[in-house]
């Protein structure tokens, strides 16, 4: 049943509102992405467009990182589908909640579902019954993202310009506090343990492969060692 | 480098993990252990990004006192682990790293 203009505008304000300690996080990030993005040799429009195009900051993160290596395109590419990979996992949770949807609405859902969305959106959810009420909620919260993601970038890009060597400050550590702040969470049980040190070890010790690839290697790695952690110690609940 | 090819591949790369899965199964299942594969995988890729950085300085292994990242990466990790609150996380993180740098 369609929704009156109201009570799209009040689900739509509602999911932006219930996103705002996240733009607030997403700020420093945004910054910082936009100045490596600089320094990596990477255009000023190009920068801006990969928070418009891509908008998948730790993949961003990544790619610039791998730009100032003088990475192939290609890598890239594979390395982004690796890293966001995770969002296969945020649809396959979304999506049962949004039966019935077209594909015009679930598409541009889809484009703009982050970490920050999925998160808002798998407690917002819970509050609302119809997928027609979800889909307003969540895109109120996608475009707040979006936007706040497209202005911290740009002013990152004007930093980058006026400050030399934004590489030297050390900023690319807030991507390892953030990393390290949704990760811990994560850690559950046993088979999440193993997996993080199966992967984290994995990395270190290919971290001489071609093109980064240890960072695939340690992906796969740590998956399976998730799985066969699990055989050893069964949870006793679903995760 | 040819951006608009790096940008092509990189959104690309993006929506595959996005748009397709969220379409199709708002109106069918996922196989169970394809689930469970999923579960580890942010987690893992976490992890094997921040490692290198945080523990290796041009490819060797850097332990040591004057490494302020893995200092304030111990001091994030108890943070979060405490508090579960990622904001708080980040910023006494990102404190303890300048901190910890000005100072050794």
């Amino acid at each position: 049943m369609p929704l009156s203009p109201s009570d799209r505008k009040q689900h739509f304000l509602a999911g932006a509102r219930d996103t705002f300690p996240l733009l607030v996080g997403a700020w420093p990030f945004g910054l910082i992405y936009g100045a490596l993005g600089i320094a990596s040799g990477l255009s000023p429009l190009a920068t801006a467009a990969m928070s418009a195009v891509v908008f998948a900051g730790s993949a961003q993160f990544i790619a610039v990182s791998l730009v100032a290596a003088g990475t192939p395109v290609l890598v890239i590419a594979l390395t982004t589908f690796v890293v966001n990979a995770r969002h296969i996992l945020y649809a396959a949770t979304l999506a049962p909640q949004l039966k019935g949807l077209s594909t015009r609405w679930l598409a541009p859902l889809g484009f703009w579902l982050t970490d920050e969305s999925f998160v808002v959106a798998a407690k917002g959810f819970e509050e609302r019954a119809t997928p027609h009420e979800r889909k307003w909620y969540l895109l109120g919260s996608e475009l707040a993202m979006f936007l706040n993601w497209q202005i911290a970038t740009w002013v990152g890009i004007a930093a980058g310009q006026a400050i030399p060597d934004p590489a030297s400050w050390g900023l690319e550590f807030a991507l390892v506090v953030t990393f390290l702040g949704m990760l811990v969470p994560m850690l559950k049980g046993r088979p999440e343990l193993i997996s993080v040190l199966v992967a984290a070890t994995t990395a270190l010790l290919a971290i001489n492969l071609p093109h980064r690839s240890g960072l695939l290697l340690a992906a796969v790695l740590g998956i399976l060692a998730g799985l066969l952690a699990e055989k050893a110690w069964p949870r006793k609940e679903p995760a | 480098m040819n951006e608009f090819w790096l940008l092509f591949g990189m959104a690309v790369a993006t929506m595959a993990t996005r748009i397709p899965v969220l379409i199709t199964l708002s109106r069918r299942e996922l196989p169970t252990s394809v689930r469970r594969a999923l579960h580890y995988v942010p987690p893992a890729v976490l992890a094997a990004i921040i490692a290198p950085i945080v523990l290796l300085d041009e490819g060797k292994p850097y332990v040591a006192l004057d490494n302020a990242m893995l200092a304030a990466s111990l001091i994030a990790i108890f943070v979060s682990w405490r508090t579960k609150n990622l904001l708080l996380t980040i910023v006494l993180g990102m404190a303890a790293f300048l901190v910890w740098r000005a100072l050794f």
